[in-house]
């Protein structure tokens, strides 16, 4: 086992060897434009282009032509809520989402409402479900667009997809996902779910950074996005700008990947998921945050009461995990997808969230079990709050000086 | 962030960590910070007869710079007078530590901890508490 210990996949992925292998020659040999239309190198590079479209489609079950690349999940939730919006704003102009949202769709959204755009954030239950009676209730004919994220960063929770894009549709209004943490890791089908835009990323399923993919329904109904770059036309008009080869192709074979062994993996990393938050829970105070039962395999999230997340990841210093304290950053605002909880801010400081991969083993979840106690009970020790809370003290009533 | 190995070493081998008996005359108690904010630090300095600090425990509940400042204090306080004690400086830490801007509140919170620590004691003594400018905040 070497230290050490990547626990931060949500963040990235490393690169699966395989998929390397098959990006290899498009950066030497095979370099062409995939636009290149009038030579052997094109049509080289096209072929390696259209197989990842057919690889990408595959594993979210829709057709080759309803696939765009883009740079990335953030690019693609720009292209689909921007260009919804510009395309369909003669329909209407109200837009709506939630407020556990990645940034790449909230600020996109607040970008839109500049522009006259009406957005409705919803806010999620204490488990980090989306109410479906409050986004029905949120609906309007002027609602061209709800988009929901499928699984969450923060704490894996899996939204109702389906029942989300039932409602959108009895409205007439068009339903995108930020799939980001889902695609590659559970069962996801545009047809099933009622998904009209899509939006995923390589680096997060075990192909390379710089590369996602922009799901744009072709039929029932037809949906078009207004493109975001002007210039040479390609992705069918929507996204311009030369094709990333290498990448697309890696993207590709990372999507096979996770389609051949997409089960055995979520069966494996739900078992290691479920070890570490039974062993750490198991410590007073410390809780999973989010829904245990609709969520993604391989993520846990964590809170141990009084003590703080930063000081927390330096104790776990052969671990890379990532925490919901702002500590890190200038703002002293813990993350906002766990205060949309409704955790208290000192909770919201104080969690730890462990993202598994397919290259965890279990001698490294043991190892992660052993140093996060080890690190949580040495850091009580140096912590007022839980010298306090074992006498006893009633921390809610104490006036705090403020700062 | 990268931090300074002067604070990995303070973090990793905290000084001073412990409990002096708050209710007892020649103890002074400082509690700073609040929950909510990510931070809370209580420093306390036991005082002789002579006004001279003796010792001097910390608790905190924080990131590892506020960790490593908190220690530092307790070191920077033993043998000192209460009046020297008054006279350190959120920017000594910050030196000292090498921390960087965004955690320069992790000092302020330290000295905000010493200062009331010294007004803790001075009024459990029967004197004056000092007034304390609420300019760095």
């Amino acid at each position: 086992m070497e230290l050490p210990i990547y626990l931060d996949n949500n963040a990235t992925t490393p690169l699966d060897p395989r998929v390397l292998e098959a990006m290899l020659p498009y950066f030497t040999t095979k370099f062409g434009n995939a636009a290149s239309r009038n030579h052997a190198f094109g049509w080289v590079a096209e072929e390696g282009v259209d197989y990842a479209r057919e690889q990408a489609a595959k594993l979210i079950g829709c057709t080759e032509k309803e696939i765009i690349f883009t740079s990335g999940a953030t690019e693609a939730d720009n292209l689909g809520i921007k260009g919804v919006f510009e395309m369909y704003q003669d329909k209407g102009n109200h837009i709506i989402t939630a407020t556990t949202e990645h940034k790449a769709v909230l600020d996109t959204c607040k970008h839109l409402e500049k522009l006259g755009a009406k957005v409705t954030y919803l806010q999620v239950k204490e488990d980090g479900l989306i109410d479906l009676a409050e986004l029905e209730a949120a609906m309007t004919e002027q609602t061209i667009l709800v988009t929901i994220m499928y699984g969450n960063n923060e704490i894996g929770v899996v939204q109702p997809i389906k029942e989300i894009s039932a409602i959108a549709h009895k409205f007439g209004a068009l339903f995108m996902t930020d799939a980001t943490q889902a695609v590659g890791k559970i069962p996801v089908d545009v047809n099933a779910d009622g998904i009209d835009l899509l939006a995923f990323s390589a680096h997060k399923m075990y192909g390379p950074k710089g590369v996602g993919v922009l799901y744009v329904r072709r039929k029932n109904p037809r949906v078009k996005v207004t493109a975001q770059m002007d210039g040479g036309g390609h992705e069918r008009g929507m996204r311009s700008g030369t094709l990333n080869v290498p990448g697309i192709v890696g993207l590709g074979k990372a999507c096979e990947l996770c389609r051949l062994e997409m089960d055995a993996e979520a069966t494996r990393l739900s078992a290691l998921r479920d070890k570490l938050e039974s062993a750490l829970t198991v410590m007073e105070e410390s809780y999973v945050n989010g829904n245990t039962q609709h969520r993604l395999p391989h993520v846990a999230n964590i809170s141990f009461k009084y003590v703080e997340g930063e000081g927390l990841m330096m104790a776990m210093k052969d671990l890379a995990v990532s925490s919901g304290s702002a500590c890190t950053s200038a703002s002293l605002e813990p993350s906002y997808v766990l205060k949309s909880l409704g955790l208290s801010d000192d909770l919201a400081h104080s969690s730890i969230r462990f993202g598994l991969g397919r290259f965890t083993t279990e001698e490294e979840i043991d190892y992660a079990i052993e140093n996060t106690k080890k690190a949580v009970n040495h850091l009580r020790d140096l912590s007022p709050l839980w010298e306090m809370f074992k006498e006893g003290i009633d921390l809610s009533k104490i006036e705090w000086a403020e700062h | 962030m990268a931090y300074s190995e002067k604070v990995m070493e303070h973090y990793t081998n905290p000084r001073n960590v412990g409990t002096l008996n708050k209710d007892s005359k020649s103890v002074g108690t400082g509690l700073v910070g609040a929950p909510e904010c990510g931070d809370v630090m209580r420093l306390q300095i036991e005082v002789d007869e002579n006004n001279v600090i003796t010792d001097a425990k910390f608790k905190t509940f924080g990131c590892g710079s506020a960790i490593a400042s908190s220690s530092l204090a307790t070191e920077w306080l033993k043998g000192k007078t209460v009046d020297e004690a008054m006279t350190i400086d959120n920017m000594d830490i910050v030196e000292e530590l090498a921390l960087p801007p965004v955690k320069i509140h992790c000092s302020v919170l330290a000295e905000d901890a010493i200062k009331s620590a010294i007004n803790d004691y001075r009024v459990k003594n029967g004197m004056e508490p000092i007034a304390l400018p609420k300019s760095h905040h």
